[in-house]
């Protein structure tokens, strides 16, 4: 009942996606097609938490007899697939309010309008699909529908090349998780999950490679990652937000649908690729972000960092149910589905926030803005409160989220492989340190974009943003300070996916006093968000009070100090590039092999002098150049086939028909 | 709550009378940072035509994220009311908020001090909070919790030496001193650009918005110290449930760690000189790899 529901949704979707194209004509065409997907989201969003809330045993499954004649489309909807169905129509619910107001700007709404609901609809079916089949067509429909959505501004080659990087590396993605489900399937040959459930893994290492590369890719798992940066910014805002907080999450649900539940049990050593691969993720993602001084840019990379995060989570999560602790591998896996959570709001948040700056100035590069705080002071309030949110600050959810995953680090000593015990403290570092290097990156962010003064006359003239897309934003933000302050609500909903993945569930945490969370034990640890926001909250106004009452409340207006010599020039204060320089000159010396590259005039030349600075992709060069490079050597040397002589096409048919013939007379 | 924020401006004069009086003068008066924030507090603040919400609100902001920091780390006496709120954790991301939110405010007004601030604050920072977090996770792993309370009960009942636990009062020391802009990372004491970390993010306040400023940085520092008092040296602290005796002796011990600790503080500020900005990443760096030593350490084997 519950799937024919979803099922449905999914459906008005679809059919959401056919109106657009038959009012592709219609100037107003977004006027209908969003509000309809906002509902259509909303709807399932309700099915999502009723499913989830009830955790219906066995799970409510529908079999659809359309696709392949003898294994027709599974449908289910589990614990597992209630949470990601949560996760994706909140985002997708969200964008769609957002695009109410940012969609009116679309230059060429004809080529986003039709793929923006079917790329809704991929997502939701693949959370929902049973059987192999059906989940690989959704996640195609998933990547074709994006695909064409990142290809919509077409006439800006930067996006043709992103498209088709984008498109090559999905279709690798497909492939090696077709070659997966087939290995999964084994000779038995079910393709039903119910089916692969029931079968031993036969290559689990194979399988389990094929899988973190199919998934990871799509992810943004390092190496696998180089698409997402090109790809994420070159569609427009709402759908890079979905491609972010959406997108990378439904990669994430194969990966732990895949893993979690049809490759049970799980067995150590597969946890140390996962968190191996995760650690360096997170570091590189997060450095590479600050490197960038467009702002899509930068939050895609850091997309890169958070799903690092995620998979830390996961892959400890794995380590603990391997050796049988089940109650750590709840909290891991927990901590891990927590941040799936609260890194689709604050991301999409954020993107909402540079889709809007976008719209209001026409730029994306940071160096081109500033000052946007006096003319958009309810974006930038949204926009910082994301800012906060994703650099994992209390009393917001992004520190919830991480100290759930240091909790469960700090349960890793229990882990008996030496393998681990080595890994994971060097990992934990890792992800501290790409906490730091987050707060870092987003005081970039925020501080270039939207403080100091405006750096050209286009930021000087930037207006705020239209209401829909501001709801949407405050929305998210509000609910960005709600899963932070009340934590242990999210955490009890979670209750019943870790219970059907490891066998276990955190301990009930609404029974708490105060609304605390507590990890394994009180005597342990605890945090109450609750009370941290409320002490922050009565000390500010408490001081303020004070200091009003008794002390001054006068302002001046004046100059500003500047040490005495203020200049009038707002080409002075930092750029990007010249805040992150510390940092780069830290870290991207050994990372990206950064360097500065001077070019001083002589005197008495009046030529301006030059400074570049060199960051090289050391992953690009060392993987997809060669790799790309081969394949055009290859297809080179193979173009002669083209213009071969009569002769030589007929002798070619010939050995090829003596050839087959001998190979039917050999093993036939 | 109200004992740190009454004790930090006396630790910051202490420091002062007694780098004073290392470098054989007479120094301000003890009580000299108290007049200088009330004088501060009455007087009209100037601020520049540009500066935006953010910049009037973030010294408040900065200020009660430090203060309920501070009020969170155990001084005179353990599981008091809503210790449990928050722990080591929670502390050091308090601080990186109140950190974050001092970046933002020095980058506000546009001008290049700011930025200058700024950008080597958050460099500095993103050494300095995985340290810390690597301290945090070694002392963890000895004291089976994150709680301050439960830690400090813990060193207290089970004192041993312990390498980890060396390991991680070194890297702490450390830590404090970038942390609170003392010497050899930052000069707090000093105008001038080339030596400036701290002093250029908040260059542009004046009044009561630059005594709340200077009041969070104090009450950083009073944290420090409290932190490595509270967490290494916990003997003195008054259990749960203590009678008014017991607290007695709590303050007075914690007041002697105080005048210890600054004064070991000062010794080691006059005894060195000033770092380069891009020395400070390998200082830091030792920090964060005794943090990690510590921890692996401690993941590798029960004992150490």
């Amino acid at each position: 009942m519950l799937v024919a529901m979803a099922l449905m949704g999914v459906a008005v979707l679809l059919a959401a996606a056919l109106l657009a194209m038959a009012l592709q004509a219609l100037r107003g065409a977004s006027h209908f097609v969003y509000p309809l997907c906002f509902m259509a989201c909303a709807v399932l969003l309700g099915i999502a938490c009723w499913a989830l809330l009830t955790a219906a045993d066995p799970a409510p499954t529908l079999v659809l007899p359309i696709g392949l004649p003898w294994i027709g489309a599974h449908f289910r909807i589990d614990t597992l697939s209630a949470f990601f169905l949560l996760v994706t129509n909140l985002g997708g619910a969200g964008a769609s309010l957002f695009a109410i107001g940012y969609g009116r700007h679309e230059t060429a709404p004809g080529r986003v309008l039709p793929f923006y609901p079917a790329f809704l609809a991929g997502m939701n079916l693949v959370v929902l699909a049973d059987d192999a089949f059906a989940f690989l067509i959704a996640w195609e429909f998933m990547s074709l529908s994006s695909w064409a959505l990142v290809m919509s501004h077409h006439l800006d080659a930067e996006n043709r090349r992103a498209g088709y990087i984008y498109i090559v590396m999905a279709s690798f993605g497909t492939l090696t998780l077709l070659l997966a489900f087939g290995l999964l399937a084994g000779s038995g040959g079910g393709y039903a999950f119910s089916d692969i459930r029931s079968v031993a893994v036969a290559l689990p290492g194979l399988t389990l490679t094929l899988v973190l590369i199919g998934t990871g890719s799509k992810a943004g798992l390092v190496p696998l990652h180089v698409w997402l940066p090109l790809a994420h910014p070159a569609a427009p805002s709402h759908v890079s937000a979905l491609m972010s907080g959406v997108m990378t999450k439904v990669a994430v649900y194969g990966f732990v649908r895949i893993v979690f539940d049809l490759m049970r049990p799980a067995d150590w050593w597969w946890s140390i690729l996962v968190i191996a691969v995760a650690g360096v993720t997170c570091v590189l993602g997060v450095l590479s972000a600050l490197m960038q001084h467009d702002l899509k840019r930068l939050l895609a990379y850091h997309t890169v960092e958070n799903i690092g995060i995620i998979f830390i989570g996961l892959g400890l999560a794995l380590a603990f149910s391997a050796y049988g602790m089940q109650a750590p591998a709840a909290l891991a896996l927990t901590a891990a589905l927590f941040h799936v959570f609260n890194h689709c709001l604050f991301k999409s948040l954020l993107f909402f926030g540079a889709g809007a700056v976008l719209n209001a100035t026409g730029e994306r590069d940071m160096e081109h803005l500033g000052g946007l705080i006096h003319n958009m002071p309810l974006t930038a309030f949204a926009f910082l409160t994301g800012c906060t949110a994703i650099s994992a600050l209390p009393p917001l959810n992004g520190f919830v989220s991480e100290w759930l995953t240091f909790q469960a680090i700090l349960l890793s000593p229990a882990l008996p492989s030496w393998a681990l015990k080595l890994l994971v403290p060097a990992v934990g570092a890792m992800l501290a340190l790409s906490a730091a290097l987050a707060a870092a990156c987003f005081v970039k962010a925020f501080g270039v974009t939207f403080l100091g003064r405006p750096r050209t006359p286009l930021a000087a003239s930037a207006h705020e943003t239209d209401r829909a897309s501001l709801a949407a934003m405050l929305a998210f933000a509000l609910f960005c300070l709600l899963s932070g302050v009340l934590p242990g609500l999210f955490i009890d909903g979670l209750a019943p996916v870790t219970q059907g993945l490891v066998g276990a569930h955190m301990p009930a945490q609404t029974t708490l006093p105060w609304l605390s969370i507590v990890p394994i034990a009180e005597s342990r640890s605890s945090y109450n968000g609750l009370l941290v926001f409320v002490f922050i909250l009565i000390s500010t106004l408490l001081t303020i009070e004070v200091i009003h009452r008794f002390a001054s409340r006068e302002v001046r207006r004046g100059p500003a100090w500047d040490c005495g010599f203020p200049d009038p020039s707002p080409a002075t204060q930092y750029t990007a590039d010249s805040f992150a320089q510390p940092i780069r000159r830290v870290f991207g010396s050994v990372v990206f092999r950064a360097t500065e590259r001077i070019d001083m005039a002589a005197p008495g030349d009046a030529r301006a002098s030059r400074l570049t600075v060199i960051v090289r992709d050391l992953v690009w060069e060392a993987f997809y150049a060669p790799v790309a490079g081969l394949v055009s050597a290859l297809a080179e040397w193979l173009n002669r086939l083209q213009f071969l002589t009569i002769r030589q096409y007929l002798s070619l048919v010939f050995v090829a028909l003596i050839g087959l013939l001998l190979l039917v007379s050999i093993w036939l | 709550m109200l004992l740190v924020l009454a004790l930090a401006p006396l630790l910051l004069g202490f420091t002062r009378k007694v780098k004073a009086r290392m470098l054989r003068r007479r120094g301000p008066p003890l009580l000299q940072p108290y007049r200088d924030l009330l004088r501060l507090m009455r007087k009209q603040a100037v601020i520049a035509e540009n500066a935006s919400w953010l910049f009037r609100s973030g010294p408040y902001m900065i200020f009660a994220a430090t203060w309920v920091a501070a009020a969170l780390v155990p001084t005179f006496a353990t599981g008091l009311t809503f210790s449990w709120a928050a722990d080591l954790i929670a502390i050091t991301a308090l601080i990186g908020s109140a950190r974050f939110f001092l970046a933002l405010v020095g980058m506000d007004i546009g001008t290049s001090f700011g930025g200058i601030g700024s950008s080597r604050e958050m460099m500095f920072a993103s050494l300095a909070e995985p340290a810390m977090i690597m301290i945090v996770f070694t002392v963890a792993l000895i004291a089976g919790s994150t709680q301050l309370s439960s830690i400090a009960q813990f060193i207290l009942t089970n004192a041993s030496l312990r390498v980890s636990l060396g390991l991680a009062l070194v890297a702490l020391i450390i830590v404090a001193i970038a942390e609170n802009a003392r010497i050899p990372v930052d000069n707090p004491a000093t105008h001038l650009e080339l030596t400036m970390v701290h002093e250029a993010m908040v260059l542009e306040y004046s009044g009561r918005h630059l005594a709340m400023i200077e009041l969070a940085a104090a009450t950083k520092l009073l944290l420090y110290v409290s932190l490595i008092a509270c967490i290494f040296f916990p003997w003195g602290l008054a259990g749960p449930g203590g009678d008014t005796s017991a607290f007695v002796v709590g303050v007075m011990s914690y007041l002697i760690k105080l005048l210890v600790g600054g004064f070991l503080l000062v010794l080691f500020e006059t005894s060195i000189a000033k770092m380069r900005v891009f020395r400070v990443p390998d200082f830091l760096g030792i920090a964060l790899m005794l943090g990690l030593l510590g921890t692996l350490l401690r993941f590798v084997s029960g004992s150490f």
